[in-house]
């Protein structure tokens, strides 16, 4: 590892090849380059997050760690290749009045002509699409179930300023379960006449669940509170009875479909790191969360 | 009222996994190595994955004394032991559920017919809609008998709108006349597009990753023929012996077991033009092409190579010799090394030959392709600057650490014009391979999507042993195969061999 301090972008791409010619590769196959934006209480869980995550494709890792505005610029930097890990990473460490400038320092360590992705993993900016960062990127992934304000709302915020590229790792968070639902539908394939969701108070994932199912169902989808964890139960109601699944200890869940019995599926809650890697396996816009967006906001208007 | 496409799904939607539709797979051979090994921890990590319909079930089927929860100890075992995820207690359990146990002989019309009302029970208990995979994990001698008793009892014949599918494992006969035979039986009872005969050691993700580098690319194509390309050589070698295969490999030897099916299929690959689409019809069109206008050469003594490792050491262990090997004849005629020269009779590869080599004991484990190309027609540099310089080439490394390797010339740092070969590797990254899905999860996956195979069906199967037949006679009047040391790269035959077109075998 090499540690800079009180330096710059240039010093920092320099320490890149360096290290990678010190471990006897220089040349890379890096496909993209992840910023993430983060503060120092949570610096080190959110690059090992991010670290991670990128073994399924090898990335330059930026973390950018926002200090105090106050006072003059200073700009320290930690660069490492990973060891057993095809990446790299830098984490920058910014203080004083370059702290609101950080794309400056971002913007000449992104790896040339492959994608970019910022990734927030607390609290995410109002606008993802206009952030100073964020606009370098080609996929914004924030999390609104790490809201660290306005939580109840934090993804109405998000899902308001939706632009494309953008994804929330609430709505990563559903796919097991709304792959389940497909499947139960493949399997049963009856007319849906209503659906409810059942989760906890504040659940970002609940809400867009919410969203998809009434989009692609067209039908009312009620929304109620349980202790949790996270969706405890999702019903689809059809007139040859409801077809069910239910999970009450975020592991194991019942799938229930009239007339028989019920089968016992796998549906576990999943950590950052996994939710992480499914997000970066594809990096065009996601239409259909786009369109549970756009539903999701014209839900609340009403 | 039931609704014609389910409004939860959408193409666009490429978070959903492609889980399989309601279905169970029943496991002939159970006790077998491939069983324990490959196809339960497979099943295990579909489930794991969440690619499993909620209900699959799995029935065994075996000649042992066993209730339903002794068959899920042995998988449990088995996937304790060789899973490649980790275990997770409410996998297990929604897995567990499904488990069924038949015990029976394969001529056992009781046992098929108990066979017949465990499967008809799962439909009932666990909605696997009558959709059922049969997996042959048993010696081929035993496929005839297995698939006539399934046929017999009604189970191989799917009513309307379910599926029923039969898994086999290479090898796919030892020569045209059985494969012909095999493939009758088969044939007889399933559809043949039901019919999934699995190559693990040519996964998908290969035969994609080929066809990917070569089709979405501009650059390779335009060179990709016999005005630039001198010769391509194909190359399989393991480092390992035969271990406890005696009973299979005595008999069967390199050729048969690894030319006629691998390295013929990843040839194909290479070689083929450009499918209309990436169909399954349209690329085994394309694949069967390439078959059909392979050509032997004439002097096959001159042209082919075969050997027996002998004792010695392999990277630094002291291994026994093929026939000092527990369960084979001192007197062995099998070949652990097989080489032979192909050519292609097209106006792409008129020329270009393609050598093919496989053995085991060799120096270490790979499988790759090896495009060579021709020499720069002219070099503006005197003869001494390009003494280091050989012929480009470009690899296609297929294992171990899937990926890419292009050898070019270039400069020496220095005063003098001084060129020599440099390499520039692309791998798919080393950590990509740890996470990414055993062979058998992609191919029991694609068996219950029913994804047509991009696995051969008989006419390839066949047509690789028309090219194959004639080398095999000749060996068999040939006597004894050419001893060469283990952890060698081969018998000096095949060196002399390549040697005679005036080429060198790569050192991969």
């Amino acid at each position: 590892m090499i540690e800079l301090t009180e330096t710059d972008a240039g010093a920092i791409a320099t320490a890149f090849v360096r290290e990678r010619k010190r471990a006897g590769s220089p040349a890379m196959g890096m496909v993209m380059t992840l910023v993430v934006v983060t503060d120092e209480d949570h610096a080190h869980e959110s690059m090992a997050a991010a670290q991670t995550a990128t073994l399924e494709h090898p990335a330059r890792v930026l973390g950018v760690v926002r200090g105090d505005r106050r006072g003059h610029g200073i700009i320290n930097a930690q660069v490492d290749i990973g060891e057993g890990w095809s990446g790299e990473s830098a984490v920058i460490r910014l203080k004083g009045e370059v702290v609101p400038h950080a794309e400056s320092v971002v913007l000449p360590l992104l790896l040339p002509d492959s994608p970019v992705v910022v990734w927030w993993p607390q609290g995410p900016p109002p606008d993802p699409a206009k952030d100073p960062i964020g606009a370098l990127a080609q996929r914004r992934i924030t999390d609104a179930a790490a809201a660290t304000r306005a939580r109840t709302t934090a993804i109405l915020e998000q899902c308001r300023s939706y632009s494309r590229g953008n994804t929330d790792l609430a709505w990563t968070r559903v796919t097991p379960w709304r792959a389940l639902l497909a499947a139960a539908l493949d399997q049963f394939p009856v007319k849906v006449t209503g659906a409810s969701v059942t989760g906890e108070k504040v659940s970002p994932s609940a809400d867009l669940l919410v969203a998809w199912l009434n989009d692609r169902l067209k039908v009312d989808v009620s929304r109620s509170a349980s202790g949790g964890p996270g969706i405890t139960e999702v019903v689809l109601d059809s007139a040859e009875g409801p077809i069910r699944i239910s999970r009450s200890d975020g592991k194991l869940a019942t799938l229930e479909v009239p007339g028989r019995p019920p089968r016992r599926v796998a549906l576990k809650r999943r950590a950052v790191p996994e939710l992480m890697a499914e997000e970066l396996r594809r990096l065009d816009e996601d239409d259909i969360y786009a369109a549970a967006a756009r539903r999701l906001v014209r839900m609340r208007k009403k | 009222m039931t609704i014609r496409s389910n409004p939860l799904r959408d193409p666009r939607d490429r978070r959903l996994p492609r889980i399989a539709g309601p279905c169970g797979m029943v496991l002939f051979g159970v006790t077998g190595d491939l069983s324990r090994k490959k196809v339960m921890p497979a099943i295990y990590d579909l489930a794991n994955r969440g690619l499993l319909p909620p209900g699959f079930s799995l029935v065994g089927y075996a000649r042992r004394d066993w209730a339903d929860e002794d068959f899920a100890q042995i998988v449990h075992d088995a996937v304790r032991q060789h899973a490649r995820t980790e275990f997770r207690e409410e996998v297990w359990k929604q897995l567990a559920d499904g488990f069924r146990f038949v015990p029976g002989d394969f001529d056992d019309d009781v046992a098929f017919n108990e066979l017949r009302r465990t499967i008809d029970q799962l439909d009932e208990e666990r909605g696997t809609g009558g959709n059922l995979a049969f997996y042959f994990a048993i010696p081929p001698a035993f496929f005839g008998q297995v698939a006539g008793q399934l046929s017999e009892h009604g189970l191989t014949k799917p009513s309307d709108d379910s599926w029923r599918r039969v898994v086999v494992e290479k090898p796919f006969g030892h020569d045209l006349a059985s494969a012909r035979e095999l493939n009758g039986i088969l044939d007889g009872v399933f559809e043949p597009r039901s019919i999934f005969r699995i190559d693990h050691y040519l996964g998908k993700e290969t035969v994609q990753n080929i066809l990917a580098m070569r089709f979405a690319n501009n650059l390779f194509e335009p060179i990709w023929n016999s005005n630039y390309v001198d010769h391509v050589q194909i190359t399989m070698a393991e480092d390992i012996g035969i271990g406890g295969r005696a009973g299979y490999y005595d008999g069967i030897g390199a050729a048969r077991d690894v030319i006629q099916n691998h390295l013929m299929q990843l040839m194909a690959l290479v070689a083929m033009e450009e499918p209309i689409s990436f169909a399954a019809d349209q690329l085994r069109q394309e694949k069967l092409k390439v078959l059909k206008s392979v050509r032997l050469p004439e002097r096959l003594d001159q042209h082919t190579a075969r050997g027996q490792y002998a004792a010695g050491w392999a990277g630094g262990e002291k291994v026994p010799g093929f026939l000092q090997e527990d369960g084979i004849s001192r007197s062995s005629h099998t070949e652990t090394f097989a080489a032979v020269r192909l050519d292609i009779d097209t106006r792409r590869w008129a020329g270009v030959p393609f050598y093919l080599r496989t053995g085991k004991r060799l120096g270490r484990r790979v499988t790759e392709v090896a495009v060579v190309f021709k020499r720069a027609p002219h070099q503006p540099f005197g003869e001494s600057s390009t003494e280091d310089l050989t012929q480009n080439a470009l690899v296609i490394r297929v294992q171990p650490d899937e990926g890419m390797t292009i050898r070019f010339g270039a400069k020496v740092p220095g005063t003098a014009m001084e060129i020599r070969d440099v390499n520039m590797d692309f791998a798919y990254g080393s950590s990509f391979n740890e996470s990414s899905p055993e062979a058998y999860e992609r191919l029991i996956l694609d068996v219950l999507l029913g994804d047509p195979p991009l696995f051969p069906q008989h006419e390839e199967v066949e047509e690789s042993w028309r090219i194959l037949d004639p080398v095999l006679a000749h060996w068999d009047k040939k006597g004894r195969p050419e001893q060469y040391p283990s952890g060698t790269w081969g018998p000096s035959g095949a060196d002399k061999m390549i040697a005679r077109d005036g080429r060198v075998w790569r050192r991969p």
